[in-house]
């Protein structure tokens, strides 16, 4: 691993860990709100002041970046799973089945990314609870982003349906569920894998973009898109730079995931 | 068989594939919509029976003018009818028909993507064509750097970003696109560099700039057009947040404000339109590389 991406993963470390102890590292609860110092500056108090309600920001970059950061895997683990499961067991078995799998991941991925989320997002009540809103918008990722992976995967397995040790074992008499599992999907977890660490920075976009759009997730509980939604009111970076700390943050983990991911993958 | 006889055949061939893909997502784009109609809570109620003057038999009249939904297959074949003709239903948010809407906006939204596409492609091929030519370091650190600034930022922030700065919306588009078609593209460019041919071009002399127009663009040029459909995509979906971020009142702001209200047919119809848009740019690439390609067999 070259020192660029030992710095980056470092960082994404570091990230993560700082989220997590956020109970501890946060002076305040990311709700609480101190209605006598509403958008005040930074201050020994509040290190990155306060919003427009009086809630602490640094609390809120803190517990913001541990919903973004601890979901967006879970999503991509739920999307990596139903891309094995449609693309890699469509390539396995071949003929018919691959072609329908290709095809409806083709109609699938015709549909622009953002237009198919805030559809399925506005299928389901706007007005819900703040937990089950994280719940919605990350589970609403998981479901949505599979086609691009299940693409991937149906032509490496297959690939794999025709090589020389997957006939081995059909010859040897192995077939159906256990020479998929036992055979096939192994040989599939490095593409699983890049196909995993793919999506994370995809989705933790997504959010971002849900975020910011009102269709993400509610209030009070922060999220990296509920952060940056306070840009709008922001009327010159020299007036309040330190609103921008959630921008140069995401930034920073993004940029630390690029440099993660090969270069194929990142084009991919 | 030579070569030229089966041209027409096989670009025949793959049109009818393209549209019948095409053909497949409308008509399921047109069931869903039709179903999310039937499905949205007031949908079998009609004002009219509150009126007191109506008489009981006036109401049951008005219940009989309506049993022919009640059926789903004649419901949808009726809706699917009203699509064919142009009757996309009404906005249950703003109160128009969805045909008058799209005719406004729909201006607005080709203003802001395709000049926006344009500056992007711009943009990256410029990027791209410089590492190519002067093949120093340091113009491939800032291509890659200044791409991959812009691959972090999500694009509703650099929508924001663009109100702010009080610049135009398609340059949000622009910037919003390019990084993709700059890594893509220098990829591409990158690999067709390493071809035998380019090294005995250059053995022989000629210069960066025909290695790269006679030898390197024809080769990498025809999947650079491939992805062209993709950025359209791409734009379009950007739109949404430019749009509605910005104040523009196209598409993306319509589809935005339809999803805020869950006007859901207004919603589904707008997905399906922007994704046939998609689909007629990736089919218009296609035909174009098989007719600089003809020779090769196309998937």
């Amino acid at each position: 691993m070259n020192a660029a991406r030992k710095l980056a993963c470092v960082v994404v470390v570091a990230v993560c860990a700082v989220s997590l102890a956020a109970n501890w590292l946060a002076p305040s609860g990311y709700a609480k709100q101190f209605r006598e110092a509403a958008s005040a500056p930074p201050s020994h108090q509040h290190l990155l002041g306060t919003d427009e309600v009086g809630r602490d920001r640094f609390a809120r970059v803190l517990y913001g970046t541990r919903i973004s950061l601890l979901l967006a895997p879970a999503a991509a683990l739920v999307s990596t799973v139903l891309a094995a499961l449609v693309g890699g067991l469509a390539g396995y078995l071949g003929g018919i089945w691959l072609r329908l799998a290709r095809g409806f991941t083709d109609l699938f991925l015709s549909l622009p990314w953002l237009f198919l989320l805030i559809t399925v997002r506005a299928l389901l009540p706007l007005n819900v609870s703040p937990v089950a809103s994280v719940l919605i918008t990350f589970l609403i990722l998981g479901l949505l982003g599979w086609a691009a992976s299940a693409r991937v995967l149906s032509t490496s397995a297959d690939a794999l349906r025709n090589s020389d040790f997957i006939l081995q074992a059909r010859a040897s008499g192995l077939h159906g569920p256990r020479l998929f599992l036992v055979h096939v999907l192994p040989n599939l977890k490095p593409v699983l894998y890049a196909q995993f660490w793919i999506s994370i920075p995809v989705f933790i976009l997504s959010e971002a973009n849900l975020g910011i759009l009102g269709l993400g997730v509610a209030e009070p509980l922060p999220s990296w898109g509920s952060l940056l939604r306070e840009l709008e009111g922001l009327i010159s970076f020299r007036e309040e730079p330190w609103r921008l700390v959630p921008l140069l943050l995401l930034i920073v983990v993004m940029t630390s995931f690029q440099m993660l991911l090969s270069n194929e993958e990142v084009t991919a | 068989m030579p070569l030229r006889k089966t041209q027409p055949w096989k670009i025949a061939r793959l049109l009818a594939r393209k549209l019948g893909a095409i053909a497949a997502l409308v008509l399921l784009g047109g069931l869903l919509s039709a179903t999310l109609v039937r499905l949205a809570p007031g949908f079998d109620a009609d004002e009219r029976e509150l009126d007191p003057g109506l008489n009981a038999e006036s109401v049951r009249a008005l219940r009989q003018s309506r049993a022919g939904e009640h059926n789903i297959l004649s419901f949808y074949a009726g809706y699917l009818r009203g699509a064919i003709h142009g009757d996309l239903g009404t906005s249950h948010a703003l109160g128009q028909p969805v045909q008058s809407l799209l005719r406004e906006r729909w201006p607005v939204t080709v203003r802001v993507v395709g000049v926006g596409l344009l500056l992007a492609w711009l943009l990256a091929s410029t990027l791209a064509f410089t590492a190519c030519l002067w093949r120093r370091p340091a113009y491939e650190i800032l291509g890659t750097t200044v791409s991959g600034a812009f691959l972090c930022i999500p694009a509703a922030v650099l929508a924001l970003l663009s109100v702010i700065l009080n610049a135009p919306g398609y340059l949000a588009i622009a910037l919003i696109v390019f990084p993709k078609i700059y890594r893509y593209s220098r990829n591409l460019l990158a690999k067709a560099y390493t071809l035998p041919h380019i090294t005995a071009a250059r053995a022989r002399g000629l210069g960066e700039v025909r290695i790269l127009a006679l030898h390197v663009l024809p080769i990498a040029g025809p999947q650079m057009i491939a992805i062209s459909g993709i950025t359209v995509s791409i734009a379009l979906g950007a739109s949404i947040p430019v749009e509605a971020l910005c104040g523009l009142p196209g598409i993306g702001q319509l589809a935005w404000q339809a999803a805020l209200s869950r006007d859901l047919p207004l919603l589904v119809n707008l997905t399906v339109l922007v994704t046939l848009v998609t689909l007629l740019a990736n089919s218009g690439a296609d035909v174009m590389i098989y007719m600089l390609r003809p020779g090769e067999d196309f998937a």
